[in-house]
């Protein structure tokens, strides 16, 4: 009875959309891509996989333990996060590197700028650069039992043939949650039929960036090289898990649009001029840290607020 | 502790008024050549000089030199000890010269000098002042060689050249290159403010003492420390109109 007579200021209409099922059905959209990965590349990606959730979840916990602060971890973001960042890493990475990258992800990328809702970048992404700064070799590093040698986008670099389906189905090399299109699509469909995210920023993303492959790639419009590009790396995982980040997208709806077109021109300039094979991560980075001033200049104007100036 | 007393001008530079860490002054060398604890040590001492140097010579100077002209005065006095100090260091420590390079001459930019100079050695005696201008200089000194090391230890794995890590470990090079910087001076900095708020709490006095300067910005009848104003030592009256 006492919980009918509560008082409360609005919004007064409830939903069953939470934090935490959004997170939850985030992670269940992450399973394919992560069974794929343990699957194409054995037992050492499950315990890498594991020990990378687990640094994320603990730090999350313990540094809100130490700062008295309200617990969190039950809202399954950190799980995410730590998901993503174990599908980043190459399959044969040490499991340190797990945990160096989950402290970094969640201590000083989200909870030292106050925690989920504040960070500025995506943390997964964030603390990813950091290990790719911090330990090249490592994370360039991406022999495995399977697979030896160069990975597709890396010998496409080099102007040599690769062979397309298997990148499309996912027996390739590459980090553990990238090499399967399939799995990926599978898992965003998933989020799409949830409504949980929309292709807004994931269409206008590889639109612009297969429009940047025809314009600048050197193959004109040619299938077989713009589809190798669009399954191989990171792009369709970025596209549909990272840069959809409810937290580090701008909140307007052309915003999202602008922000899509600046991921997929900064992903096909660093995959064509740039040094490096990949540009997804840095691409999403440079995009996160772009979007306060994308919201600044698409924010709609109040009804009443705009016309000319007397 | 007196006032603008030896002791007390030390333990002001280094603790209380560290430009580092407190004033957060002279930020582009410290970001920058703390690569390693010898390069932040060599950086510290370079600075210390000339800070203790400047600062006794602009003291001297400082009934000569006109209220108008006075930056443009201290900058000429400034550079001519960084000349001094750069044309020593290359003739005498070649390797620190090549390791801290550019950054020599800029320590002439240094806000930490011109901001001593200003809001302490133009209106203070010379024994005062030189003594400041070592307090600070040791706390830069400090301050550097700590950041320089922390970077090393993580990012090299050595201490001052020597392996210290066992040789397991990977060094994690983010902390050797530019952003790591940032991590480390972040870190210090709230470890710094940490142990303050927690004496604070015991009842120990840490509020910064005025060095020429109201600790209290936003009350402060001295339109900031741009001017200068009422000589507490020889009851000097204001020189120029300070309130515009």
């Amino acid at each position: 009875m006492s919980n009918l007579m509560k008082v409360s200021s609005n919004p007064h209409i409830r939903s069953k959309v939470t934090t935490s099922n959004i997170m939850l059905a985030v992670v269940i959209a992450l399973l394919p891509a992560a069974g794929f990965g343990i699957y194409n590349f054995g037992l050492g990606a499950l315990i890498l996989i594991a020990v990378t959730v687990a640094a994320t979840v603990l730090t999350e916990l313990i540094f809100e333990i130490a700062m008295h602060k309200k617990i969190t971890v039950g809202d399954f973001s950190a799980v995410v996060t730590g998901l993503l960042l174990a599908l980043n890493l190459p399959p044969k990475a040490p499991w340190w590197i797990g945990v160096v990258g989950g402290i970094f992800a969640i201590l000083v990328v989200k909870m030292l700028f106050g925690g989920l809702g504040q960070n500025f970048m995506n943390p997964a992404l964030g603390a990813r650069c950091f290990l790719l700064i911090s330990y090249t070799s490592i994370m360039c590093n991406f022999d495995c039992d399977a697979y030896t040698g160069a990975t597709p986008l890396a010998s496409l670099k080099a102007g040599e043939g690769v062979n397309i389906f298997n990148m499309v189905i996912g027996k390739t090399g590459g980090t553990i949650g990238e090499t399967s299109m399939i799995a990926i699509v599978v898992g965003a469909c998933f989020l799409i039929l949830l409504g949980i995210i929309d292709l807004k920023v994931p269409g206008s993303y590889i639109l612009t960036f297969v429009i940047f492959l025809i314009l600048f790639g050197g193959h004109g419009f040619d299938p077989a090289f713009l589809s190798a590009h669009l399954a191989g790396g990171g792009l369709m995982l970025g596209a549909f898990f990272m840069a959809t980040d409810y937290v580090t997208r701008p909140v307007t709806s052309k915003g999202q649009y602008l922000y899509g077109i600046i991921l997929g021109l900064l992903t096909g300039i660093f995959r064509i001029y740039g040094p490096s094979a990949e540009g997804v991560s840095y691409a999403i980075i440079l995009g996160n840290l772009l979007v306060p001033l994308i919201e600044k200049i698409t924010m709609p104007i109040a009804f009443g607020k705009g016309g000319k100036k007397a | 502790m007196k006032q603008n007393s030896i002791s007390e001008r030390l333990i002001n530079g280094i603790l209380k008024e560290n430009p580092t860490f407190v004033l957060m002054l002279g930020m582009c060398p410290t970001l920058a050549v703390t690569t390693s604890a010898v390069n932040g040590l060599g950086m510290g001492l370079t600075t210390m000089v000339v800070l203790a140097l400047s600062n006794l010579f602009i003291s001297f100077l400082r009934k000569v030199i006109p209220d108008k002209v006075r930056i443009p005065a201290f900058i000429v006095v400034i550079a001519s000890f960084v000349t001094v100090a750069e044309l020593l260091l290359k003739a005498y420590i070649p390797f620190l010269y090549a390791a801290l390079g550019l950054y020599i001459p800029l320590i002439v930019v240094n806000c930490i000098i011109l901001g001593r100079a200003e809001a302490y050695a133009s209106k203070n005696g010379p024994l005062a002042s030189l003594f400041d201008g070592i307090g600070m200089g040791l706390g830069f000194t400090v301050a550097l060689t700590i950041i320089g090391a922390v970077r090393e230890l993580i990012g090299a794995g050595e201490l001052f050249g020597f392996m210290i890590m066992p040789e397991s470990y990977v060094p994690c090079s983010i902390f050797v290159l530019a952003p790591g910087a940032f991590f480390v001076l972040a870190a210090l900095t709230a470890i710094q403010n940490k142990v303050k708020i927690a004496g604070e709490k015991k009842g120990r006095d840490m509020s910064k003492i005025q060095s020429g300067c109201n600790s209290d910005c936003m009350n402060c009848k001295d339109t900031g420390c741009s001017r200068r104003f009422y000589d507490e030592n020889e009851g000097k009256e204001k020189e120029g109109n300070v309130n515009g």
